[in-house]
């Protein structure tokens, strides 16, 4: 329990420093840049194609149970807001925490042991602000933008196996999958994805930046990066939602 | 201790981690413009005295000075600006990765000077012909040999023209010719300009070569400093077998 407190408050303390930093001039525009493009390219073959299978799965289930009910007009609604408010955030941000979390634990605990991180100190530059904040920057500015990705191949996914079941219009499919949908059903839950990206970003550059096992700390690195920012990101997400419902309460459904 | 004239002092520096006491009231120093050769069996606190150096780490007692400035009493700021008098050449280069050799040079000229990238552009060029890699700007570090890599990560080391050179391990890993070469370029800092030269090497010849002064660390206590005849005579069996030249590598 104690390693816990401890964990934790290591983490947010590093995380509070990324702020601070992050706040300070000089200011890593271009490698900042470099980060969200490193994450966006990374990502972006992953995210489109996951969340059109989802959308396409999706549909499968949902459309037997409510074609039952007599719901069938129902089927872009639900799409819809499932995706805009829960599955596309959460698996955007899992799929992120899996694919760039475990890069980035990697790649700072390498330049770690292979004391490239002493060497830029020895340079005189600092290297939390050279690393580590462009990477949770690039994390917190790029989730959202994918989460957007994932939304609406989630969407397209989701469309083409109802063209394909019921021939239904493009027109129609997208008035009914967006007659329900507020704004804050939207803006909310693609801006708390933000959160996620910091929590990815500083976890796994924690992981990464504080290794001191040698070549064994490279692979723990990038598995805890993984593990554990997908894990608080979940129960990040619990908290955020909780927190939209208070801010939104017209989001509740 | 004495440190007038000295470009590095070590005064009763002591460093542990945990329980492992790495190093315990050593004291030292290096007159400006002198090499001092660093030696010691291996875990007995030569690459943490570099470290601590370079501020890298700091040390749990003792006082260390760089070029005047007492490195275990400055904040950051200070620290960052007494880090640009040192240059580190580190035992594997620890050249950054994903730039090229080109990159690796310029990033600490972007950063911490005002040189346009003509000027930029120059340095690198003349660095690099220095050490004998002029042709080998483009290439990625992976890409070069372990000789390379030294020469490559000795030029970064001199890129911002500092006045105290750190070499940890700087012939390892090295065949003999290759690592002599190293062992002249070093020379050179010292002889052509006058710069003050700490080396920490189990290469007892090119110690010798390098070397105007050495240290003998043994279990974290500094044992013989000197001369090489100095600590040759000292009378500890351990800093005369370390220096001496006939001993079985």
């Amino acid at each position: 329990m104690s390693s816990l407190i401890e964990f934790v408050g290591k983490v947010s303390s590093f995380g509070a420093r990324v702020i601070l930093d992050g706040l300070r001039a000089p200011f890593e525009g271009s490698a900042i840049l470099h980060q969200i493009a490193e994450v966006g390219s990374r990502s972006l073959p992953l995210i489109v194609p996951a969340g059109f299978a989802l959308g396409t799965v999706m549909t499968f289930h949902t459309r037997n149970t409510l074609m039952t009910f007599g719901a069938g007009a129902m089927i872009p609604t639900v799409q819809a807001l499932a995706f805009f408010v829960e599955i596309g955030p959460l698996v955007a941000g899992l799929l992120l925490a899996g694919r760039v979390g475990s890069g980035i634990g990697a790649v700072l605990a390498n330049m770690r042991v292979t004391e490239q991180i002493d060497a830029i100190e020895s340079l005189s530059i600092d290297s939390f602000k050279l690393l580590v904040v462009p990477r949770v920057l690039a994390c917190v500015v790029a989730l959202p933008l994918l989460t957007l990705f994932m939304d609406f191949s989630g969407l397209l996914g989701g469309y083409l196996a109802e063209l394909a079941s019921s021939g239904v219009s493009f027109t129609l499919y997208i008035r009914r999958a967006f007659e329900d949908l507020q704004w804050a059903n939207f803006i909310a839950p693609t801006l708390k994805t933000a959160v996620f990206g910091f929590i990815i970003g500083t976890v796994s550059s924690y992981f990464g930046y504080t290794t001191n096992m040698g070549s064994a700390g490279v692979g723990r690195a990038a598995t805890n990066s993984v593990v554990v920012s997908s894990l608080i990101v979940i129960v990040a997400d619990v908290i955020l939602v909780k927190c939209i419902f208070f801010a939104f309460p017209e989001s509740a459904l | 201790m004495n440190g007038s004239g000295a470009a590095v002092v070590f005064d009763q520096v002591s460093k542990a981690f945990g329980p492992n006491q790495v190093l315990r009231n050593v004291s030292f120093s290096v007159p400006t413009g002198q090499a001092l050769c660093i030696l010691g069996r291996s875990g007995t606190g030569k690459s943490v005295t570099l470290k601590l150096l370079m501020a890298l780490i700091q040390p749990d007692q003792g006082s260390i000075l760089v070029d005047g400035d007492d490195i275990t009493r400055l904040n950051p700021a200070g620290i960052s600006k007494a880090r640009r008098k040192v240059g580190f050449l580190f035992q594997d280069a620890a050249l950054f990765d994903s730039l090229t050799l080109y990159d690796n040079l310029a990033l600490p000229l972007r950063r911490l000077t005002s040189k346009t990238e003509a000027e930029i552009d120059f340095a690198i060029e003349d660095v690099l012909s220095h050490v004998g890699l002029a042709g080998d700007k483009h290439k990625l570090p992976a890409s070069l040999s372990g000789g390379m890599r030294k020469r490559a990560g000795l030029a970064r080391a001199l890129v911002l023209e500092p006045k105290v050179l750190l070499a940890d391990e700087p012939s390892s890993g090295l065949d003999r010719i290759t690592a002599s070469e190293i062992d002249e370029l070093l020379l050179r800092q010292k002889h052509e300009k006058g710069m003050t030269v700490l080396v920490v090497t189990h290469d007892v010849h090119g110690a010798r070569r390098v070397g105007d002064q050495f240290a003998v660390l043994h279990k974290g206590n500094l044992i013989a400093h000197g001369t090489a005849s100095e600590v040759e005579n000292c009378g500890d069996e351990t800093a005369r077998k370390l220096i001496s030249e006939d001993y079985p590598a």
